[in-house]
């Protein structure tokens, strides 16, 4: 008998019956914010990242050189922006993209209550571009924001193979004694821009 | 050694046990007020409870689902019954792709498994990149708390062993340029790995994708720059539909360290472009625990740790003192249902306050169930024999009321003038680390009949 047999049937030999149904839709009404952008700006500083909020494209340039006067090699996949013509899939592997100081992505949506942007990879080449970059730059389009996680889950869909992830900040740690450190492997800021 | 030696070796550092204590309860302060923002919380913890207690009565129905959709994506599914076949379905995997070199990120299950020490005999080299993880693999030291494994650790130590192993200045204990140090040191192990091994948070029966949730960033940059990607899950993983997760999202993070939700939220459906995706799907031993009576919902864990962040006991005497891979309340339901006798002191790791249960995101009924394991103790014959004695002696003395009454009596007339060298003796195993508690005059027995009298006269 192969393992997964023999898992399969202890399971079917232990297993409970149970009442317990799967919930359709929510028991409850789930929060909603009245000014999305607020809260999503308010929960993004708590976790380290910032939101800024654009009236138009047009400044686009302008705004993400203005925090990153430094960086040099850019990458960058969002329309409007002309700070690199390098979208970073020329590259054979993400090996390549270690030396890049910024990465500037698009975000499908944003979700108020915890300060996340959905990225969804199936325009990226590199998976590895979200958490190589030193820094990293999302940019959403504002009239995409939702209040919680519950509406942020039926605009996404995974019909074909594919990458997608929530990122909300910087990538930071505390594990030495508690102490919170902002970019522990990843970028080491988070900035969301939404114009 | 059991709970109650270890523990006593973790306290013999008063000032340490006493940090140590702090540090956690702040992480379970941080939680509450996390929840606290919610209003929804009990609401959204109902609703765990019930797809997991769902998920569990279908259990191998979503397995087979989930290994239908992920194959669909592209995705290699593997069965494994036991750590050791989980081991060798690794180790096969790297030698596929004649793999030395691999990054993890942090995984209980791989932790379980003992895969580290198994792969590392074979001559792979495997570097753990959570942060926390580093410095006790650098130090050969297991986890101590599932969230926070580096939690009984000061900046001192760390220091200390980064100076040692990856060279950092000696006596700069500043936590910033610590991690900076190992975020150096730890991306030339990404860039030079061949394979990379995550944990597993959620399996999506429905999509046929897993999800791993990391602070860090480690799990996704281990999955996204070598071409192979293995996850190891265990089977009580599985959740049924996409929608599900924003339950557990919006649960998890808040629960385990107060933030809204963890940096990342990987959701992995097929692999790298030109690579391969595996998912082990793992049993060792849980399967039989879905028929326990009183301890299946341990199995609906999502490991966030907030039972250990609020227990009295696990704050006090540190995750070591439990010798298990998974420590804290949880660990001292779910370690006695594989072996009791080995976890023998662990349901009594406990001070029934039930704080545990009042925290845990899906409503796991742990203080009950470590009431449930102390009598399974008892049934097995596996308590201590002075206890035994104790308890056997006191139940014989209270169906006796005379002889109670007498003994009381005696007691409170005797024990006030007795020398301290008769009093606290080996015998006394209250009076080890407690002074005894002052005798009254009279009982309660005598005082009610005093107090009887009194109203009818």
């Amino acid at each position: 008998m192969s393992s997964k047999e023999t898992i399969l049937q202890s399971i079917r030999r232990y297993k409970k019956e149970s009442s317990a149904t799967l919930p359709q839709g929510s028991s409850f009404t789930p929060l909603v914010y009245e000014n999305l952008f607020e809260q999503f700006s308010t929960a993004l500083a708590s976790v380290g990242g910032k939101a800024v909020m654009l009236e138009d494209k047009s400044h686009l340039d302008e705004a993400i050189r203005a925090i990153a006067q430094e960086a040099q090699h850019i990458v960058c996949n969002v329309e409007g922006c002309t700070l690199s013509s390098d979208d970073g899939s020329k590259y054979a592997t993400p090996h390549n993209l270690a030396h890049i100081d910024l990465a500037i992505v698009r975000g499908e949506f944003a979700v108020a209550e915890n300060g996340a942007v959905w990225l969804d990879a199936a325009t990226t080449r590199h998976r590895a571009l979200y958490f190589l970059a030193q820094h990293i730059v999302i940019v959403v389009d504002k009239t995409q924001l939702v209040s919680t996680m519950h509406e942020a889950y039926k605009r996404i869909g995974f019909d074909k193979a594919g990458y997608g992830v929530f990122v909300s900040g910087p990538s930071k740690t505390a594990d030495i004694e508690q102490s919170l450190v902002i970019g522990a492997h990843g970028p080491k800021s988070g900035y969301v821009f939404l114009i | 050694m059991g709970h109650p030696e270890l523990a006593a070796k973790f306290t013999q550092d008063v000032e340490r046990t006493h940090w140590h204590d702090k540090a956690l309860w702040f992480v379970r302060e941080k939680r509450d007020r996390a929840s606290k923002s919610v209003p929804e919380w009990e609401a959204l913890r109902r609703m765990a409870q019930q797809i997991k207690t769902h998920t569990m009565a279908n259990l191998d129905t979503y397995l087979e689902t989930f290994e239908k959709n992920a194959k669909a994506k592209g995705i290699q599914v593997h069965w494994a019954k036991d750590a050791e076949e989980h081991n060798r379905i690794t180790l096969q995997i790297l030698n596929l792709h004649n793999a030395k070199k691999i990054v993890k990120s942090k995984s209980m299950l791989t932790e379980e498994c003992h895969l580290n020490p198994y792969l590392e005999k074979h001559g792979i080299e495997v570097v753990d990149t959570d942060l926390g993880e580093r410095i006790i693999q650098f130090r050969k030291e297991p986890p101590s708390h599932i969230v926070l494994p580096a939690i009984h650790l000061k900046k001192e130590d760390v220091s200390k062993t980064f100076h040692e192993h990856i060279g950092t200045e000696e006596g700069n204990n500043d936590p910033t340029y610590l991690t900076r140090a190992a975020r150096a040191h730890l991306r030339e192990k990404f860039l030079g790995a061949d394979v990379g091994i995550t944990g597993v948070n959620y399996a999506i029966a429905d999509t046929g994708g897993v999800v791993v949730c990391t602070n860090e960033g480690n799990a996704d940059l281990g999955a996204t720059i070598p071409k192979v990607h293995i996850a190891s899950m265990g089977i009580e993983k599985i959740i049924p539909r996409l929608e599900d997760l924003a339950v557990f999202t919006r649960l998890l993070a808040r629960s385990a360290t107060g933030q809204p939700i963890t940096s990342y939220t990987s959701h992995f459906h097929g692999p790298v472009e030109g690579g391969e995706m595996h998912v082990i799907i793992v049993d060792n031993g849980r399967s039989p625990i879905l028929g326990s009576e009183h301890y299946s919902q341990a199995l609906n864990c999502i490991r966030c740790g907030a039972c250990m962040n609020t227990c009295p006991v696990y704050r006090r005497s540190g995750g070591f003192s439990y010798e298990a891979t998974i420590p804290g309340p949880i660990g001292s339901t779910l370690e006695p249902c594989k072996n009791l006798a080995k976890h023998k002191t662990l349901p009594y790791a406990c001070s029934l306050c039930a704080s545990c249960s009042n925290v845990c995101p899906i409503r796991i009924d742990l203080h009950h169930q470590l009431y449930f394991h102390r009598q399974d103790v008892v049934k097995a014959g596996l308590l201590d024999k002075k206890k035994e004695r104790a308890l056997g002696f006191a139940g014989w003395l209270f169906q006796h009321p005379k002889v109670l009454d007498f003994c009381g009596k005696m007691a409170r007339k005797v024990v006030p003038f007795l020398p301290r060298w008769m009093m606290y003796t080996s015998m006394n195993a209250w009076g080890e680390h407690r002074e005894m508690m002052d005798f009254p005059e009279k009982s309660f027995k005598e005082l009610y009949v005093e107090r009887q009298k009194r109203k009818q006269s």
